[in-house]
């Protein structure tokens, strides 16, 4: 070994690793690129925070998802017991599946408070419409994800969840039986679903979902971050072509991001230490029961998340000898989020700059998806069901007016660089 | 907003009609636990397994030892790996009973500790059924009344109250002492609440752990939460001058 500097030399063969791989792949050009050369408006508030905790949940999810597989056993007579099992016997099993239990709805309580925030300060506004398109994909594979994910237990609630949802597809004219029959592989939910809902939620709608994400994150860093005030950074750049108002990713933002994951693994590790079941909203009290194809639980309603939509689907009548209707006033009210960047004809985007008429439409949207999720999870009995009737109307009626109210109400001017 | 959602869905688990008593549990009381486990083993494991509990884990948490396991809680033949299993077979107890004992590894989970404690305190005498018991928790049980030694004997006490079409409906309100048992009241209550103690910690052994762990990992966090937030200030100096 030589005696002479041998620091230096260290530090040259880390270099020119360094080095050596940029020459293979793009390594420091894609840590430029998106963290510490991608600028972000500085005036980012708590509303920004959401998008990373998604993005940790999501991992959380995967991680706590494959040591869940390592125990789990997907099948009718062994599925039920394995998670007692996970619950039991498995070191830190308990710990591993309450993870992942929690981590399902929290990742549910972010991502809406993440499409809040769009609405908030028109996110979906152009030039990021693909963006939000994205993040609505992300919506519809995640619904889809924690659906499959939640018959895997096979607890009663789980069967006859399954049951209710998977038989709206029957509603439909001439196919219907057909369609439910390919759904379930089966006359009824039996261990042919439970086998194919299991290889969908851990592989198939899991790489759809990275895959969703990662195109979310190039088409963020495309057009760059929207922020509190609805302009846009790139229109003021220094004479080093850097926008005035923007700040390296990295550090600023993540360690301000980090602060905020913090902040929410408190309130995470709160339920998952202390309230996992969270008063029946997380794990449902007959869901400790096996499925039991013979024993209807005495009132079914999906998990909360899904509650909003389920109250659109009960709060329409069948006419016309068919329920076909209620399904697809649900799948519309879906629909119908990926048109708002085009439905949205305000001149501005931030609510701090727009008008009155927007300003109460959209507390009142908020304060309408709450109602009805809050319904959804009663019984089909008044004052629920007028409740109901009345938030499916707002629902549709703040999408479908909004070409009409964004464009008459009144705009205060937008100021020209960011305000913290 | 949570704990606004949350007091109704207590509402309805609380079920319909008779209503329910605090049971009062702690599963962190390990005299409790280890009373609710001989209580179990004599009164319960007769007919009800808990099928994924096993008596290795029991000692293990209830702080016993391998021959205080042995000696107290199982039977001649049962191995200390083995799970808690009833040794009567289910067929026959269909036939006995109209219904095989359910299992009780998740009871207070799928029903409730107040829910448990308080069917156990309301067994009462009614002929019409074939095991000469009723209950008010749950009418028309096909679970004798087994702790009436304990307990002594009760009846019902009926109001009547008109339902929504004006009809007088009877509806059991109470149930009174006709006979004395073994124990007195308090001492009957406590003898229940050891038991369900017992069926908690039996519907999730890792409570009293989750718990205590909780609170360590909590204040870890707050903790981190705070050097994050001095973390964040210190390099946003620059940004906001």
């Amino acid at each position: 070994m030589s005696s002479e500097r041998p620091d230096a030399a260290a530090g040259g063969r880390f270099e020119s690793l360094g080095a050596w791989i940029d020459e293979r792949f793009p390594v420091s050009a894609l840590w430029k690129e998106h963290m510490s050369e991608y600028y972000a408006p500085k005036n980012f508030n708590i509303w920004y925070y959401f998008g990373s905790i998604a993005l940790v949940v999501l991992a959380l999810q995967i991680v706590t998802g494959i040591f869940l597989t390592m125990s789990y056993k997907p099948s009718d007579t062994e599925a039920f017991g394995s998670v007692e099992y996970i619950m039991r016997d498995v070191e830190w099993g308990w710990l591993i599946r309450y993870l992942h239990s929690t981590g399902a709805s929290a990742f549910f309580i972010v991502v809406y408070l993440h499409m809040f925030r769009a609405l908030l300060y028109g996110s979906h506004r152009k030039p990021r419409e693909l963006l939000w398109i994205f993040g609505m994909l992300i919506y519809l594979a995640l619904m889809a994800e924690a659906f499959m994910g939640y018959l895997l237990p096979w607890g009663n609630m789980s069967y006859w969840g399954a049951q209710v949802i998977v038989s709206l597809f029957g509603s439909f004219p001439w196919i219907g039986d057909a369609l439910v029959e390919w759904i379930r592989g089966d006359y009824f939910i039996s261990d042919i679903t439970l086998n194919r809902f299991f290889a969908l939620h851990v592989v198939a709608v899991p790489l759809v979902l990275i895959f969703l994400v990662v195109a979310h994150i190039l088409a963020l860093h495309e057009v760059g971050s929207n922020n509190p005030d609805g302009i846009e950074i790139k229109k003021n750049k220094g004479s080093d072509g850097r926008p005035l108002d923007g700040i390296a990713m990295h550090p600023y933002y993540t360690v301000k991001d980090i602060y905020g994951l913090a902040v929410f693994f408190v309130l995470f590790a709160a339920v998952v230490f202390f309230a996992p079941e969270m008063g029946g909203l997380f794990l449902e009290a007959a869901n400790f029961e096996p499925a039991n194809p013979l024993l209807t639980p005495e009132h079914i309603a999906p998990v909360w998340y899904f509650t909003p939509y389920y109250a659109m689907l009960r709060a329409v009548p069948a006419f016309a000898g068919t329920q076909v209707w209620g399904v697809l006033v649900m799948f519309a009210a879906i629909l119908l989020l990926f048109f708002v960047p085009w439905l949205d004809r305000a001149p501005v985007k931030s609510i701090r700059y727009r008008g009155p008429i927007y300003k109460v439409a959209l507390m009142l949207f908020a304060a309408t998806f709450i109602m009805l999720g809050y319904c959804g999870m009663r019984p089909p009995e008044q004052p629920f069901k007028a409740m109901s009737v009345i938030g499916t109307a707002y629902y549709f009626l703040f999408f479908l007016l909004m070409p009409w109210y964004s464009r008459i109400d009144s705009h205060k001017p937008e100021p020209s660089r960011v305000t913290m | 907003m949570l704990i606004a959602l949350w007091w109704p869905l207590a509402a309805i688990a609380a079920g319909h009609g008779y209503p329910l008593q605090d049971a009062g549990t702690d599963v962190s009381n390990l005299a409790s636990l280890q009373r609710g486990a001989r209580n179990f083993v004599n009164y319960c494991l007769g007919c009800h397994s808990a099928r994924y509990m096993r008596y290795s884990q029991v000692a293990e948490d209830l702080a016993l030892t391998e021959n205080e396991l042995r000696d107290n809680l199982m039977f001649t033949g049962t191995r200390i790996y083995d799970p808690m299993l009833s040794s009567m077979p289910a067929e026959q107890a269909r036939g006995w009973f109209g219904n095989a004992p359910p299992d009780l590894s998740l009871i207070v989970r799928s029903r409730s500790a107040d829910y448990v404690y308080t069917y156990l305190k309301s067994f009462y005498d009614d002929p019409s059924r074939p095991t000469g018991a009723n209950n008010a928790v749950l009418p028309q049980t096909a679970m004798p009344d087994v702790l009436a030694g304990l307990q002594g004997r009760q009846k019902p006490r009926y109001e009547s109250k008109p339902d929504a079409e004006g009809k007088l409906v009877q509806h059991l309100i109470a149930l009174e002492p006709v006979a004395p048992g073994e124990m007195t009241a308090a001492d009957f209550d406590g003898f229940v609440r050891d038991t369900v103690t017992f069926l908690e910690y039996v519907s999730e052994p890792a409570k009293s752990q989750r718990r205590s762990l909780g609170v360590w990992v909590i204040l870890y966090l707050l903790m981190f939460t705070a050097f994050t937030y001095f973390l964040k200030k210190e390099y946003w100096k620059d940004v906001k001058a």
